[in-house]
């Protein structure tokens, strides 16, 4: 647990062959589990053992209607404190759209005023110290779906449901748009390949579509047109996300985009050859339906996109119960800093002392089996490849 | 202050503070718990060690005293004292070989103290609330009053949606307006905002407004939020008053908000001090700073996801805080706030611009990963002139004199209220410039830090430059409210490292004009002198903590802060680094030819023996 405070770079404390460096979950079997909460209190709508589909409602509730506020003494050209005089509807009432709320007619209606409702909903305050009435509109349904097929397990009163599937669920690093299904579509012939507009067809929409190491500007356009359900792709071109989207994003949270493509990426920004292991699990997974979420959060609490594969191959929840993996000799994994960016090897050593690196800086390194050869990296530049 | 003793503040006392052993601090962080052991070597407290763990508050563990007792179980195996007792429980007090003496903490996990802040005008109340829940350490979401440009269906909106854990309500001055704060308050009655740790308990909300609508305040608030009214932020428009409103706020914070963050109310009970927000220790121990030195001070913590800014100037303690603005998290903000091509200007080497964007973006998803090349490092440090830059821009923002109030200075005949807007800080001013963050600390030399430090904050004059050597200000910090010496001994001797000071006249020329003299006369009765022309920047090797006379006299139209031209005759103090002659002029101007301003960073970094030789050599190239 240790390992994962960079601030003990000086601590040359003995520290055995072991370091805990999270990786991005890349699996073919497991138990994937949802939970799928409503905002505030609700209803839920299914019993434990239900089973439900991508798009099935699971719970729902009403937010309360947004808060008009009206200055009506202001309106009326009256003061405040004499307002409720002139209120026709009192607190508690229902009002329509136009109704009148108050109205003032002076030297025998010569003078008329009237405050009218500006929407539907219900008197909910008259102020005598500042003049105002708030008009409260209905309250706003909202939905929560299942987002994945599978079976309810668990139901957390008024709050949601939580749902099991056995799949394959695979994270990528960083993504963009919300929760999106559809059939996968492998549409290049390696990893290594880029994912042109070409490569996308009108037969594509709805789809989600597997590229390879890069997503180039205009096929994400083309896929936006063509009403692509979403893209899982290796990298994209930093400049490139930002035409996409309309903005330069400052913080990795996303998954509120306003875009009907899902995308998600696998190793990073710029050309990256998408892992082979990932690539060979989607291809494998052709034509099945899948649910995505771009949604990324990279703070404490983090939360990285997905792809949950469901299919029948049942199995154990013992993987998914362990909390920490180690890295030892023999452990694969993926470095990811310059200068050996995205390369893929299999950890050889874990030396226990500080070594010095090109910057100058001591820190804990490890040596990893390149196809190249063995190279020397600074430990926190390496992440897992999770089994 | 917090240089006295606060005993209201001290819940428990285990054994008379003349013969307490050792005391331990942990500061519960977003992802890393961090715990400092400190011990009474023959009479004097020193730091003794540190021991870390990831922190527990989110799922799966959603216990934040887990991470507390791996972060000590680390501290236990370092030292072998033992500390925690079988069920897991901080041993109090010392004894026998086992336990502490006395324990507290700061916290800033789960994203810290959420504030959402409202007033009247936007300039004046607001802005006073603004400074009073900063100060208490918190994070600002939105700041509302009655003229802030937007329709109030969208302040009701942006309350809605925000999930605040506590918001400060401000207005009018005592026996000023009340319908106007009535306004703001019935419109955030209305929108009803939900507490972010559950809906199920009430929104803290601290009243600090008028006095006189206080029982109007109070009959519209009471029902749905846990109200505490407290003494009016802003009595007159001449006065700010932010204490009682700071106070307020930590207790609200400790009675409502930690208690409901998971594990909390179990930490709450170990604590024999209130826990208090992270960056509210931080700013007390850069408060220490100022009141052990007697001057002008501005602190700095380079977060990854955020970047603090503290100042005490004339006496007036402000805080800032750049949510935004770090160095892993919130590195691709840093890019889109200041421009790729400013974070471009201190890179020394040819760098294609998206190339850069996606060395950043890279950064920003793999926040854990460090510079393993040089170009890597510099590219790191490069962001983190901006980021101080923007920071330090912020926080003038908020470090600005009183508006609306009147002025002293008014001339006859000036009936109009006379709004000033500019900030009060004048870097000339400023003495001490400390910074604290992982990529100062981690500078693999000294004299990167203060370079970096040098060229974002751009003092002028004389200024002494610090940094931490261990994360331990936050802990100072909280242990300062109750034992200020103790805490200002460790603070001075383990934890401020003296970089060196820097002296830099304020003022333009053209290059390879002269600019400066300096005369410096050194501990073995040598004396150093030279002569500085625009563009150079220079070091003098002189130790931590030695203090010698010098002379500085500045060429016609630059200052050291006495005056265009005026000789200053000064005590200069040594460090690390030693005293930097920066003559590069201020403003600092980089050169528009690419070539140029390349070869000028070159030259700025091997007259400071920034980085290995061999680099410049071929970058020159």
């Amino acid at each position: 647990m240790r390992e994962m405070t960079k601030e003990k770079q000086e601590d040359e404390s003995a520290e055995e062959a072991y370091a805990y460096t999270p990786g991005l979950k890349v699996k073919r079997e497991t138990l994937v589990l949802k939970t799928r909460l409503l905002p505030i209190s609700g209803e839920v709508l299914f019993e434990k053992e239900a089973n439900v589909e991508f798009d099935t409602i699971v719970a729902r509730t009403n937010i309360p209607g947004r808060p008009n506020i009206i200055k009506a003494a202001d309106l009326l050209n009256v003061n405040n404190e004499d307002l409720p005089t002139f209120m026709v509807r009192k607190e508690g009432d229902e009002v329509k759209e136009g109704d009148i709320i108050a109205k003032y007619t002076p030297f025998f209606g010569l003078i008329k005023r009237f405050v009218k409702s500006p929407t539907q909903g219900v008197i909910e305050a008259i102020s005598d110290i500042t003049g105002q009435v708030i008009v409260r509109e209905p309250p706003t349904p909202v939905e929560v779906k299942a987002y994945i097929p599978g079976v309810i397990t668990e139901v957390l009163p008024k709050r949601g449901v939580v749902i099991e599937t056995p799949a394959a669920f695979i994270q990528g690093i960083f993504g963009i748009g919300g929760e999106r299904h559809g059939a996968l579509s492998i549409v290049v012939e390696s990893p290594e390949d880029v994912l042109t507009a070409k490569k996308i067809k009108a037969e594509h929409k709805g789809k989600i579509l597997v590229g390879g190491s890069l997503v180039t500007l205009d096929a994400f356009r083309r896929a936006l047109e063509l009403g692509v359900s979403g893209i899982i792709v290796g990298g994209i071109k930093g400049l490139d996300l930002a035409e996409c989207i309309g903005y330069e994003i400052g913080v990795a949270i996303t998954g509120h985009e306003d875009i009907n493509t899902t995308l998600i990426v696998t190793e990073g920004f710029g050309e990256m050859r998408m892992s082979m292991r990932t690539f060979d699990l989607l291809k494998g997974f052709e034509g099945y339906e899948a649910a995505i979420n771009g949604a990324t959060q990279i703070r404490a609490g983090v939360i990285r996109p997905e792809i949950v594969i469901s299919h029948q191959k049942r199995t154990s929840k013992g993987a998914e119960e362990k909390l920490v993996g180690g890295m030892r000799p023999g452990t694969p994994v993926r470095i990811i800093h310059e200068p050996h960016f995205g390369k893929i090897g299999v950890v050889v050593s874990l030396p226990v002392h500080l070594q010095n690196i090109e910057t100058e800086s001591s820190v804990r390194v490890l040596e990893v089996k390149l196809e190249e050869g063995i190279v020397i990296v600074p430990r926190a530049n390496v992440e897992i490849i999770e089994e | 202050m917090i240089w006295e003793r606060d005993e209201k503040a001290i819940l428990k006392l285990h054994k008379p503070e003349e013969e307490m052993e050792y005391i331990l601090v942990t500061d519960v962080g977003s992802t890393t718990t961090k715990a400092r052991l400190f011990k009474k070597n023959r009479g004097e407290w020193r730091y003794a060690l540190s021991g870390e763990a990831p922190t527990t508050v989110e799922a799966p563990y959603e216990n934040v005293i887990m991470g507390v007792q791996n972060a000590i179980r680390e501290v236990e195996e370092l030292t072998g004292l033992k500390i925690l007792s079988e069920e897991g429980k901080i041993i109090k007090p010392h004894s026998k070989g086992r336990g502490v003496d006395f324990y507290c903490s700061t916290s800033s996990a789960g994203g810290g103290l959420q504030m959402m802040v409202a007033g009247v005008i936007k300039t004046m109340t607001a802005e006073s609330a603004n400074r009073a829940a900063l100060g208490a350490g918190a994070i600002v979401m939105d700041a509302i009053a009655v003229d802030d440009d937007r329709a109030d269906y969208e302040k009701i909106d942006i309350i809605r949606h925000l999930r605040p854990d506590m918001m400060l309500l401000a207005g009018g001055t005592d026996g000023g307006t009340t319908t106007l704060v009535m306004q703001i308050a019935e419109l955030i009655a209305a929108a009803d905002p939900k507490a972010r740790l559950g809906t199920d308990y009430k929104l803290p909300l601290v009243f600090a407004g008028n006095k006189d609508v206080r029982p109007a305040v109070q009959s519209l608030m009471k029902e749905k939020f846990a109200l505490e009214i407290v003494d009016n932020l802003r009595p007159q428009l001449e006065v700010e008053n932010t204490e009682p409103a700071r106070r307020a706020i930590h207790e609200l914070f400790m009675e409502h908000v930690m208690s409901h963050a998971p594990g909390y109310p179990e930490l709450m009970k170990w604590s024999d001090l209130d826990i208090l927000p992270t960056p509210a220790g931080e700013g007390m121990a850069i408060q220490l700073i100022a009141y052990m030195e007697k001057k002008n001070v501005i602190g700095v913590g380079l977060g990854g996801a955020t970047t603090n800014v503290y100042s005490i100037f004339d006496g007036k303690f402000v805080r800032s805080v750049s949510a935004n603005l770090g160095m892993s998290y919130s590195i691709s903000n840093v890019m889109k706030e200041a421009g790729i091509e400013n974070i471009m200007r201190w890179i020394p080497f040819e760098i294609e611009k998206g190339g850069l964007i996606d060395i950043l973006r890279n950064k920003m998803i793999r926040p854990t990963t460090i510079p393993h090349t040089l170009k890597s490092l510099l590219v790191e440090q490069a962001v983190a002139r901006e980021a101080l830059r923007l920071g330090l821009r912020h926080h003038k923002t908020i470090a600005t004199r009183l508006k609306g109030a009147k002025t002293e200075h008014r001339m006859v005949g000036d009936m109009l209220e006379y709004s000033l807007l500019e900030t009060y800080i004048e870097m000339m001013k400023i003495s001490i410039i400390a910074g604290t963050g992982g990529l100062l600390s981690h500078a693999p030399r000294r004299a990167q830090a203060l370079l970096v430090l040098t060229d974002a904050f751009q003092p002028e004059g004389v200024t002494k430059l610090y940094q931490d050597s261990v994360f331990m200000m936050p802990h100072l910090g909280v242990l300062s409210k109750a034992f200020p010496e103790i805490a200002w001994n460790i603070f001075d001797k383990d934890c401020l490292i003296r970089l060196g000071t820097v002296i830099a006249p304020a003022g333009t020329a053209t290059q390879g004009e002269a600019v400066v003299d300096v005369k410096i006369e050194l501990p073995d009765e040598t004396v150093f002198e030279k002569e500085l022309k625009f563009g150079e920047i220079t070091r003098m090797p002189l130790a931590e903590r030695t203090k010698v006379n010098a002379v500085i006299s500045p060429k016609r139209g630059f200052d050291v802060g006495v005056g265009p031209g005026k000789s200053l005759e000064t005590t200069v103090e040594g460090g690390v680094v030693g005293v930097v002659i920066d003559a590069r002029g201020r403003p600092l101007a980089l050169p528009d030819s690419d070539e140029e301003r390349r070869k000028n960073l070159i030259k700025w970094f091997n007259s400071l023996d920034l980085y290995p030789k061999e680099f410049m050599v071929e970058w020159e190239k």
